[in-house]
């Protein structure tokens, strides 16, 4: 037995360390380790309700309107009320932007350079996957720096800017878009949907909507001049559509009013989905030790020096069991069937992670485009939301890394409790008091680790996508 | 000239506003002015050893660079220990990186407000993550750094505060040092670059018809001056925001809301709500920094008295209701 520690795991949000035991040339077992811890839940406490619109956001730079777009909600539950239509649509424009946004930096920007290491050399595809996609020097990098930099120009119209904007609000935006910036958001999302459709997929978003099958897909792809479908050549000769499996069990909050809600597993029907079931579990964290406790009683107490712990996250767990969440998942209960068929044929997988993100692409920018011709100029975007001196509040929202949860408690006008579960404390979980690992910790039992293997731990961790500073929040 | 960047605890919005950096994407931007990354976190191939290998060159003073970056606070709890903070791999808390490395660096560079002051880490209840800046502790000199402290370029910490940086900060303040060097003339009292600290976030704001009148929005939403009550702190920021856009067009204020003065040291903690100006007799407390108050009283309740119906209808409303008058043309 061999234990191999991995770190720092860069090209993440945030730190991260892996510890294997490698037997053989392969993982038997593995611990997920966040090494930094940022306390955010205790910044909360005693402050203004409201100004949790302030604070969480910062929790995150890659998803801080994720994280305004939870509180915001959990302040609207607090407050008993509902945004007018535009006002919701600007919420996910806002939303959208950002998670698609996060979608094609995690593609370009985090995973695919792995794919550039010189470890490669020889195969078919490395040449112009290396030409393309190494880290800082790779050709697209200056395309998608390009394409992105111009897409969160959206974000200048709607909410300011980004990260950490203030636009999203209990009661809506703060921005009415002017009838002006209604024609220059159109022509922001065309522009994008050309970079989508010239330079990632090869063509329009509607014709890769259509693909409905792991068959079809690959025939898709076939000969097919565009970056996704180079990523598609690479992860076939590599088998990484049967690589990184956890535990096929997959939870989504729903998104945009596009995405159901649910639970969704192979062979058992689809759940619907019920936040009471949802309890954190703090056996393995440094942190205090107590029964696993729903959110909304649920405590942050540092002890650093607990026997057996090993990282700052926590373990969430839905009805007491491991699931995943994320992209992948969220397809997967919307019942979209590309993504169905993927993880019913091999489970979960690198390549099933990677399509599914492809897949809100190109569902979730049309959406956007008929959401803008959806706004009616003249109607309010912003209602005021007088908040209760006493109360409780949930705020649901799906991130690009998805789930992610807010739980707040307000008494005599400031907060007395605010609990945060985010995608990446789900997927990358230690053990539980059950002993269970989490999705990542089971997802890379089995992998070839040491040395002279190919990168393929690394492959499955970024499949996640993590974001270990909201994890450790 | 080579960056090293570090990531402690800050939330990584730093490096995410940098990539939007604009007009030209950051990578060909940096490297054209003769900027290149040693290594980075979030963006650099190397990870695990050997990322490790270069910082131990670097640390060691074998490998040689010009700038270290560090984004995120420095995390010094519990009880001294820098556990809340292990470089990922090695288990050395990243305090001691820091300390070790700006000790061969030529100059050091605080990527943002947690970096420069302490951010939001340092202003939990009694702050049990003993989190501060490099040089700062909120608005006090001395960080884990130390007040005392230059890098070798003769220099105390650059500090490009925001919350958070905008992507030209950082940029242009790298192609400053590159092209001819950095002084202590180019930076402020708190160690910020004046090429966007010597402005206000006032100046240039689209909000200013309504600031000269002081009229006010009421709520969230509406067009008018955010300032008498929705907590806006642009007159007393530091910042470019309003002349340099963020995403394009943006800004706080064009997005419609506060300005929460996010370059100051202690921003995280005002003291109030931070969507409400606090005010005593009907008064905001927190006047512009460089007008007496009695003056301010004047003119407000001057301007007040002269505001066109034009621009205080517009002000409560989220849209414009009344247009600016068209004069009819003479033949």
């Amino acid at each position: 037995m061999k234990r191999i520690q991995l770190g720092p795991f860069n090209r993440v949000e945030g730190d991260l360390e892996v510890n294997l035991e490698v037997e053989g040339g392969h993982v038997v077992s593995a611990q997920v380790n966040s090494p930094l811890f940022r306390g955010f839940e205790q910044v909360l406490i005693g402050r203004l309700p409201e100004d949790a619109l302030t604070i969480v956001p910062r929790i995150c730079g890659i998803c801080s309107v994720a994280q305004s777009a939870a509180a915001a909600t959990a302040l609207a539950d607090l407050a008993g009320i509902t945004p007018p239509p535009n006002g919701l649509l600007a919420q996910r424009l806002i939303q959208a932007t950002e998670n698609l946004a996060d979608h094609l930096t995690h593609f370009y920007l985090f995973f695919m350079p792995d794919f550039a290491r010189s470890v490669y050399a020889g195969r078919d595809w490395y040449a112009p996957v290396a030409a393309r996609f190494m880290a800082v020097k790779g050709k697209a990098a200056g395309d998608v720096l390009q394409a992105r930099a111009r897409f969160f120009n959206l974000i200048g119209f709607l909410a300011g800017r980004w990260p950490h904007t203030l636009a999203l609000q209990p009661g809506g935006s703060t921005k009415a878009m002017t009838p002006a910036e209604r024609i220059r958001v159109l022509a922001l999302l065309r522009e994008f949907r050309a970079f989508l459709e010239n330079v990632l997929l090869g063509d329009t978003l509607e014709a890769f909507s259509a693909l409905d099958s792991e068959q079809a897909l690959l025939a898709w792809a076939a000969g097919r001049n565009a970056d996704f479908p180079l990523f598609l050549h690479a992860a076939g000769d590599l088998a990484l559509e049967r690589t990184g499996r956890a535990a096929d069990r997959f939870l989504s909050y729903g998104a945009y009013g596009l995405f159901a809600s649910g639970l969704w597993q192979p062979d058992a029907p689809p759940a619907k989905l019920d936040a009471t079931k949802i309890t954190e579990d703090t056996r393995h964290a440094w942190l205090a030790d107590s029964e696993p406790l729903p959110p909304a009683r649920g405590e942050t107490v540092v002890n650093a020096e607990k026997a057996g712990a090993y990282t700052w996250c926590k373990s969430p767990r839905y009805a007491g069991q491991v699931v995943e969440t994320g992209a992948l998942a969220r397809q997967v209960v919307a019942g979209n069937r590309l993504a169905r068929d993927l993880v019913e044929r091999h489970g979960a997988s690198v390549t099933a992670r990677v399509v599914a993100r492809m897949i809100e692409l190109a569902g979730v920018l049309p959406a956007m485009e008929q959401w803008v011709r959806d706004l009616v100029p003249g109607d309010p975007f912003c209602l005021p939301a007088p908040l209760p001196e006493s109360g409780e509040g949930i705020g649901l929202v799906e991130a690009a890394r998805g789930s992610l949860g807010h739980w707040l408690s307000v008494k005599r006008g400031h907060i007395e409790r605010y609990q945060i579960i985010a995608p990446t404390t789900w997927n990358f979980s230690p053990r539980d008091r059950e002993n269970q690992p989490g999705p990542l910790e089971q997802a890379l039992v089995g992998l070839p680790a040491g040395d002279g293997t190919l990168p393929t731990v690394q492959h499955v961790v970024r499949s996640f996508d993590p974001c270990m500073v909201c994890t450790v929040h | 000239m080579k960056v090293l960047w570090l990531q402690s605890a800050g939330c990584g919005g730093c490096t995410q506003s940098m990539l939007c950096a604009a007009p030209r994407p950051l990578f060909d931007e940096l490297r054209d002015a003769g900027i290149e990354f040693l290594w980075h976190p979030a963006l650099a191939l190397e990870s695990g050893e050997e990322a490790l290998a270069i910082l131990e060159e670097c640390a060691a003073g074998r490998l040689a660079f010009d700038v270290l970056c560090v984004e995120g606070a420095m995390l010094r709890g519990p009880n001294g220990s820098g556990k809340f903070h292990l470089m990922a791999g090695d288990g050395r808390p990243l305090t001691e990186w820091v300390e070790r490395l700006a000790r061969q660096a030529r100059w050091v560079f605080a990527i943002g407000s947690c970096t420069a002051y302490g951010g939001l880490s340092a202003s939990t209840p009694g702050n049990p993550l003993e989190a501060c800046g490099l040089q700062y502790d909120t608005d006090t000199p001395g960080g884990l750094l130390g007040a005392a402290f230059q890098s070798s370029g003769g220099l105390p910490v650059v500090n490009i505060a925001g919350c958070p940086t905008h992507p030209g900060w950082v940029v242009d303040t790298l192609e400053k040092l590159a092209l001819e060097g950095l002084n202590a003339s180019d930076l402020d009292e708190f160690g910020r670059p004046l090429l966007y600290a010597d402005q206000l976030v006032h100046h240039g704001c689209a909000r200013n018809e309504f600031y000269e009148f002081k009229a006010s929005a009421q709520k969230h939403s509406d067009l008018g001056c955010l300032m008498e009550n929705l907590g806006c702190k642009g007159t007393q920021a530091h910042a470019d925001c309003n002349l340099r856009p963020w995403n394009g067009s943006g800004s706080c204020l064009r997005g419609g809301f506060a300005c929460i003065a996010c370059t100051e040291p202690g921003f995280e903690s005002p003291g109030h709500a931070f969507q409400q100006t606090p005010k005593v007799a009907g008064i905001p407390i927190g006047l512009p920094t460089d007008m007496p108050k009695a003056w301010f009283v004047a003119l407000a309740a001057l301007s007040k008295s002269a505001t066109p119906k034009r621009v205080r209808d517009n002000s409560v409303v989220d849209h414009p209701v009344v247009r600016p008058t068209v004069k009819k043309g003479v033949k």
